[in-house]
Parts: C-alpha cells; structure tokens; sequence
C-alpha cells in the first residue's frame, strides 16, 4: 500500500481535530485584547479633546467669542456656564463624569441639549452615509476586481487614470460642479434635481415623501460615492494584482476551471479580505467626505452640525459631536479588524 | 505511439525591451506509463517548457511547434477542449506547495474542485474520492478540512499530490516538487511519487535542478541548457557518465548519498546562466565550459547520437561516438 | 572610503534619474509641478496682494470670461485669473509646509520606533495607530477652530492629523535596514544610536521619504482648499477661500461657472502633478509596487 505514515511530523498530526477549542479561545482573546485597544483609544480622545478645547492657546471663551460683542459679565457669565472658573482638575472629573453619563452639555447656539441634536441629525447622516458607503465599496471592488483581473487592459487604464483623478478632486469642488450642472442647470439645460436639504418644503406623503428624500439624495450621494469609491478601486487593483501572480492561481487554471471562476473562486476571495478590513479602517475618510457632502448640499445631519457648531463656533456642540464622530470611527475600526480576524483562515489560528 | 510528443517547441516571451527566447527547439517524447526527468539550473527554460504543455503561460509569451498529446495538439486545441484535457487528462504537482495551494480554501474543496469542474463526480462521491486520495497520500481524511496554513510543508506537497490524482490522469507533471522540504520530507515524498505513479500506470514528467532525484525517480532524463535540450538518455547513464560537460557538472554539483568520492571532490559550476536576450553565439554554454575548444564559440551544436538511446550537443561527445 | 561612498551615492542617483524618465506620467506630473512652483515665486513681480482687494475690483461684476479677463470675474469684479496666481503662492506654501511638518514628525517618530525597539517603539506605534485611526478632516477642523484660521493654524492642524502614514512607512523601512548585516557590524564596532540613524537608516530612508513627501503635499493642498471652503481659514487669498466666495455669493445659482470651475482645475492640476510625480517616484523606489503596476 502507498499510504506513508506521517513520521516525520507527528506533532503536527496529533494536535489534529482537537484545535478548534483552542483556536476560538484565541480569538475571543484577540477580540478582547482589540476591544480593551479600543476603550482605551476612546479613553486618549476624550481626555485628549478635554484638553485641546482647554488649554491649547487662548481663551476658549474668547476664541468662542470671536465676531461678537461681548461684555465682561457676558464672558464671565459663558465662562460659569462651561464651568470654566472652576480648578482644571474639577473640570477634568467633570467633564469625564458628565461623557461617561451621556452628558454631552448644552449647545450654545441651540440651547438645547447636544445629545438631542445629535439624536435628530443621526438618521440623515445614516441614510446618506451609509448608501454612499454601500455605493462606493460595491462600485469600486467590483471595477478594481476587473481592472486588476485584465490589468493593462484598457478598461484597466480608463479605472485607474479615472481614479486618480477623482482621488485629486476636493470633494467640495465636486459637490460645486454636480450642483452646477444637475441642480442649478447649465445654459439651456434646467436644474434637473434638488440640492438643498433632504426633502422638499412642501413635502408629500407616503411613496411620494420616499421618492422626494431619494431625489434630494442623488447629488450628495453621487458626491461622496465618486471621491470615496476611487480608494476602494485602487486599494482592491493592487491587491488583486498581488494574488494574480500566485502559484495557486496557475494551478487553479492548470484545473481546467474557466477564466471567471478561477477570478470568483480563487483570486477575489484572497484579494477581498485585506481589501475591505483596509476600507473599513480607513472610514475616517468617508466620515471627513459626509462632512463637507452634508455642507454643500445643506443635508441635514450629523456632518452639518459639527459644520454649524465649527463655524458659530459653538463650543459645547463642537465638542459633542468631535466625540461622537471619533469614537464612532474607533469603534467601526476595531470591529472591522475582529471580523477579519474571524472570517479570514490565514491569521485566524496564527 | 507515444503519450505525449514534443516537437520543435519553442518560447518566446515578448516584453517591451524585445523578446525573450525562454525554450528553443525542444523535441521529447514519453511513452505511457514512463517517466521522464528534466533537468537544468534557474532560468534553462525548465520549468516555462512544463507551463507550455498545458499552455498555461502569460499572454506574454509565444509558443511554437508541436505539442501532441495522445495525438492531438495542445496548441492548436479551442479553448473548450483545452480546458477539459487540463488536469482530467495531465495534472500539475507544483513547486514550493505553500503558495500552490489557495491559502483560505479548505483542502478537501480543493481536492475535489477539478472532479467537479470536469463533471467526474458528485459533490457526495466527490467527498469520498477526497478521503480515498488523502489515504493514498498517507494523510488522515480529518485533514480535509483543514486550510493549508495549519499543515507543514510535507503535509501540503502530499496534498498537491493527491490533488494532481484526483481525476486520475495520465499524465503528471511535478514541477520541483520536493524543493523547499527538507531531507527527511523530501524523500518520503518522492518514494511517495514514485509508487503512486508505478502502482496507477501514469506517466510523468518531473523537473529538477537536482539530477539525483531525477535519475532515482526517471527512466529517462533531458538537460537543458540556456531553453535548449543539450542531453537526453536512460537516466542512469546520464548521471553516471554524462557526455555534456554541463550534465556532468550537475550531476557532480549534488553528491550521492554514501559515496564518499563525491563528497570529497564536489565540483560546483562557475559562473551564472547567460542572459538569454544575449545568448552567446556558437554552443550557449562554451564560456562556462571546462573542455571548450575553438570551433565552440561559432559552431552551433545540434543534438548528436552519443551512445545506445543517447544524444548529446557537445563536439567531444561526437568525436568520442565517431571514435568509438 | 567617503569619496567611494559619494562615488556610489552619485550613481545611484544617476541610476534612478534614468529610471524616473522611463515614467512618462511622471515626468509629465515633475513638469507641471515645477512651472505651477515658478508661476508662485515670480508672481510678486508681476501682481501683488492688490488683486485680492475688494475694493480694487476694477471690471464688471460676474463677467464670463473675454479677452480682458480670460477667466472672468467674480462678484466685485475682481480677475479670477490674477485671484488665481496670487491664490496658488498661499496654497502652495501650505501645502509644502504642511507636508513637511507631517513629513518631519512621520521621519521622527517612525525612525525612533524602529530604531529602538522596545517598550519606546511599541508606545510610538501605540500613539501613531491612536492618531491613524483620527478622522483626520474632523481633527483638523476642530484644531483650526479653536487656534484660529492663520496660516500657520492650518498648517499645525494639517501636519499634525496626517504623519502617521509616514511614521508607518518609515519604520518598516528603518526595521529593513537595520536588519542588514553591516548594520550589525556597525553596532559591534561601537557605533551609537545617533550614529547608526543619521549615517546608516537616514540616507537609505530618504528616497522613500522624498517620495511620501510629494504625496503628502498633494493631500495637504486638498486638505487646505477642504478647510478653507469649510470656512475655518479665514485670512489670505487661497484656491480654497476662492471656492469658498463662489459658493457664498451663489455662484452655482448664478450661472458662473468660471468662478467655480477655474479654482477647482488649479487644485487639480498642481495636486495631480504632485500625485503622479509622487506615485512615479515610489514606483522606481520601491520594486515590489513597481512589478504589481
């Protein structure tokens, strides 16, 4: 008989079946070990934001102040009111103690609790950012699969110089041009779709309402997609190109399989994992683009409000959604590199 | 008539500088069931002459001749047909098996991947045959569902093994497939090899750059030299008494397990392979050679009869036969 | 021994100049880049701060370009295309320092926590994932906000949100290095921290560094034009507060395309030049990038 017994590697053999236990005690650890990174980059910003809104240079209060006529009693009285008076170790208790109980103070613009605002601005920017996400991610791996698959081809060339030059483009210019040309309308052609806010003055009901906020949708979406999905389209190109080159690959065709599902069975699965683990890392990015979408387009949500709060300036808001916005990021970050570390047999046992 | 029939196969590999003759003029056959043995350094054209039998080189690159196999030419097959005589009719052991196997499939799917491409099997029988092929390989069937990481280099070129069985091919081709495993490993996978072929009848093409696995493994050898064939014969003569001054140097360059004489005189080859967008003119490897003589940097040597069942492309290899 | 150190260093560059030619995209990016640099420093000579004056706004207002104003005008009349050229020396400068006091903290810290490797790289690393993973604009923003929108603010608020690409990149590259045998010899003959850096993990660095640089000016121009449009630089004339105007006084709605159009084609001329000069430069630099391109 031909079956070899394996002498030389009995170690490897006898760890055999009983590995799972193991390996998925590994991960819990890794994602405990993940999740305690996280808390702690959450612990760094708030202390950092407490710091850099109080002792970087100046005044808070006057900076706050800056283009408005103020009085002494109306500065000291602002200064009470954010507690500004009180020893900075108070103010840092403070300050953590109010965080930890979801006390995010009250907007100076508004004068009404920032966790409120926040609450009212968090769908729109769910609606906008997320479809944009989906867009963007969905369009750029599927054409930098097909460019890195035929790479020199010309549908390759046409990809790559189109991203790049989306990649140099403001994403504010952009928003200018699209409003320009689809929402004002250029020379004879009229304005073709709304660009100001989510949904119409005298806003419809039921499917039409749908139907309105989607129209509202289409220029801050295609915005942020065309900036957005040119990384993801580059990010998957080269990490496609880096598997085409590999052994298995050739043995894949060397199986008689065709050229489609040497690329869907082979090919994407390993290019995929890294790829998108690295667009979700990078979804500050995105978060910096549905700032400046929501800006133009007047969308209204969280982005707008961290805008309006920047631009009054509004100290307390400014801070408040500063907060929400980095932690959200950290946590979107960590959760992305826990599913890849779950999903992806290569690092899960190692 | 023989199983597989090479002739006049060459390869050019056109890239923006020129092009790159990679195989020049190669002609071999295997009868079925025989195995055969190509040897030759990095870069002699070795390993792109293997790729080209199932065509599986880039784009890049241009192939010539004829390459028949079982009468019919892999050249000139539609892509259709090519597909189906890939690994159901000749299969691939593959070098350095940790990239040659998909890092996040499973073994098992990847065994049985080739049974279900050519319809040969249902997923069912599919998952049998993938047990039977591991035990031929000496590997529990548990193993199936391991990934490819979590098993050691030894492990893994079995695998490749029982992957190029799956659907029982004629014809195996194993590109360098104990390179990268150490001593131990690398010999259990060759006798592992060699019983598998002798005991299901296939026929196989091993690549080397170690001429004494070659000659232990094969029936015949090829050297190759610079993308041509600079010696053929029964392998046993060739690394014995090699007629080309190059074989000899190879087959000195690895030294036989328990003979003294070649551990105390290894003879290492000077020198690198020559570049091949500027092959020297005359016999390619004269300005590495050890008996060069005049006519060698000018002459092009052809393959010459050197001995029963023998040829050679040396000028001294046809002085001694003429002698003789 | 130097002169054979500079003998080789000479070659190299030689060799890599060679090698930087063959990327047309490249040159095309170095071209383009070098005049948009020559325009900026000479316009002094030509145009002065005048042209960004409101009140010497000399032509009509919103006129579509002719041949007295080739670009048009904006809202108090004022030439988009002078705007433009006085524009790009603020643009430009930020960009430039922007990029190298993000490229200067990214050598420090990246060459530190390669260098030593134990509980003071693993920190660095620490600090420099913590201000990766920073939406970078948002920071920005919140930095320009509170020190208010001088040049130098922005300049701070950019170069301190966006080194840690460069701390990441430079540290691998320091690990590389100091991996080679010389170094260990190096080491053994007795060389000090600050030696082996500065001669030995500096000058194999900085072709790499040079190339990070030309990408993270690039950046820095998109991000500068990012926070003057969002209104938190407020002084000089940039192509960012120019797009700014425009979308302030409605030019969409106004039809003036030009006030929108030609701010935005400089940012994306200088920034893909400096991109493509920057992605050329990698790719002769760096031969795994340049097998997979």
């Amino acid at each position: 008989m031909t079956a070899l017994p394996d002498a030389a590697e009995p170690a490897v053999q006898a760890a055999g079946p009983a590995e799972e236990t193991p390996s998925s005690r590994g991960m819990l650890r890794y994602a405990l070990s993940k999740a305690g990174g996280a808390l702690f980059s959450i612990a760094m910003v708030v202390i950092g934001t407490f710091f850099v809104f109080r002792l970087l240079p100046g005044d808070p209060v006057r900076n706050l102040a800056q283009g408005r006529n103020m009085t002494p009693e109306q500065l000291d009285l602002e200064r009470h009111r954010l507690g500004l008076d009180q020893s900075l170790i108070n103010q840092f208790f403070d300050f953590v103690g109010d965080t930890l109980r979801l006390d995010l103070g009250t907007s100076y613009e508004y004068k009404r609790p920032v966790l409120d605002l926040i609450g009212e601005r968090l769908g729109p920017t769910l609606l906008l950012a997320g479809t944009g996400l989906v867009i963007a991610v969905s369009l750029g791996l599927w054409q930098g699969i097909h460019a890195g698959w035929r790479h020199g081809s010309r549908f390759d060339r046409f990809s790559t110089g189109t991203s790049l030059v989306l990649w140099s483009v403001p994403t504010f210019w952009l928003g200018l041009l699209l409003m320009m040309v689809f929402g004002v309308g250029i020379g004879p052609i009229p304005g073709l779709l709304p660009f100001r806010g989510s949904e119409s003055i005298d806003a419809p009901d039921g499917f039409a309402y749908v139907l309105d906020v989607a129209a509202h949708m289409v220029l801050p979406c295609l915005t942020l997609v065309a900036v957005v999905y040119a990384q993801y389209l580059l990010v998957m190109r080269s990490s496609l190109l880096e598997e085409v080159s590999q052994d298995y690959i050739t043995v894949a065709r060397a199986k008689g399989l065709r050229d489609d599902d040497v690329r869907r069975r082979h090919a994407v699965p390993n290019a995929l994992l890294p790829t998108v683990t690295l667009v979700f890392m990078r979804i500050g990015f995105v978060v910096g683009g549905a700032v400046t979408v929501e800006t133009i387009f007047t969308w209204p949500g969280l982005g707008q409000l961290f805008y309006e709060a920047v631009s009054v300036p509004d100290f307390t808001l400014m801070q408040g959604t500063f907060l929400l916005i980095t932690v959200s990021v950290i946590v979107m970050n960590t959760l992305a590199d826990v599913v890849y570390h779950m999903i992806d047999p290569r690092v899960r046992s190692a | 008539m023989s199983l597989l029939e090479l002739d006049d196969v060459s390869v050019t590999y056109r890239i923006a500088s020129g092009e790159v003759p990679a195989v020049r003029g190669v002609s071999l056959s295997l009868d079925a069931g025989a195995a055969l043995g190509v040897a030759g350094e990095s870069g002699s054209g070795k390993s792109t002459l293997a790729m080209a039998l199932l065509r599986l080189l880039p784009k890049e690159a241009r192939v010539g001749g004829r390459i028949l196999l079982d009468g019919d030419d892999v050249l000139t097959m539609k892509w259709g047909r090519m597909r189906a005589v890939r690994w159901a009719e000749a299969s691939i052991v593959f070098q350095g098996a940790q990239h040659g196997l998909n890092p996040v499939r499973k073994i098992g799917d990847q065994i049985a991947e080739p049974l279900l491409t050519h319809n040969l099997a249902k997923p069912d029988e599919a998952r049998r045959r993938v047990t039977e092929l591991l035990e031929q390989v000496g590997l529990p069937a548990w193993r199936a569902r391991s990934y490819p990481h979590e098993l050691s280099g030894g492990q893994r070129q079995r695998v490749m093994i029982a992957m190029a069985l799956a659907c029982s091919p004629r014809l195996i081709i194993a590109d360098e497939p104990t390179t990268a495993l150490d001593v131990m490993v690398q010999a259990q996978v060759l006798s592992l090899i060699k019983e598998l072929v002798a005991e299901h009848g296939i026929s196989l093409i091993m690549i080397s750059h170690d001429l004494s696995v070659l000659a232990d493994v094969c029936d015949q050898l090829a050297v190759m030299y610079a993308g041509r064939l600079v010696e053929h014969g029964p392998s046993r003569e060739v690394f014995r008494e090699a007629r080309h001054p190059y074989s000899k140097a190879l087959a000195a360059a690895f030294p036989t397990v328990g003979d003294p004489g070649s551990r105390m005189a290894p003879k290492g080859l000077g020198g690198d392979p020559p570049d091949p967008m500027q092959l020297p003119g005359g016999c390619s490897f004269h300005p590495r050679c050890p008996v060069a003589v005049d006519g060698c940097s000018t002459l092009d040597v052809q393959l010459w009869p050197a001995g029963p069942g023998r040829t050679a492309a040396c000028v001294h290899a046809r002085a001694e036969e003429e002698v003789s | 021994m130097t002169g054979v150190v500079m003998a080789r260093r000479r070659l190299a560059v030689s060799r890599f100049w060679a090698d930087f030619r063959k990327q047309r995209a490249g040159v095309a990016g170095l071209v383009v880049l070098l005049v948009a640099v020559v325009l900026a420093l000479v316009a002094p000579l030509f145009i002065g701060e005048g042209v960004t004056s409101v009140v010497s706004g000399t032509g009509p207002k919103w006129a579509a370009p002719s041949l007295d104003y080739p670009f048009g005008t904006d809202e108090s009349g004022r030439s988009i295309l002078l705007m433009v050229w006085w524009g790009s020396r603020t643009s430009l400068l930020i960009g430039f320092l922007a990029a190298l006091l993000s490229i200067v903290i990214g050598m420090v810290v990246g060459i530190t926590a390669g260098h030593f490797r134990g509980w003071i790289g693993a920190t660095l690393m620490r600090v420099t994932d913590w201000f990766l993973v920073l939406p970078s604009l948002v920071t920005a923003m919140v930095l320009a906000a509170i020190l208010g929108g001088s040049t130098f603010t922005i300049i701070a608020a950019i170069g301190v949100t966006t080194w840690p690409t460069t701390a990441r990149l430079i540290r691998a590259q320091t690990l590389a290095v100091e991996s080679r045998p010389y170094i260990e010899r190096s080491k053994a003959l007795g060389a000090g921290h600050w030696h082996v850096t500065t001669r030995h993990v500096l000058p194999n660095v900085a072709p790499l560094l040079l190339a990070s640089a030309t990408l993270e000016v690039a950046s820095a121009i998109v991000t500068e034009s990012t926070l003057a449009f969002l209104g938190v630089s407020s002084n000089k004339t940039s192509w960012g507060t120019m797009l700014r105007g425009s979308y302030d006084w409605g030019a969409p709605t106004q039809g003036a395309w030009w006030y929108i159009l030609i701010p935005g084609l400089a940012i994306l001329a200088v920034v893909m030049a400096f991109m493509l000069a920057g992605r050329a430069l990698e790719a002769v630099l760096n031969p795994r990038l340049r097998r997979a391109s």
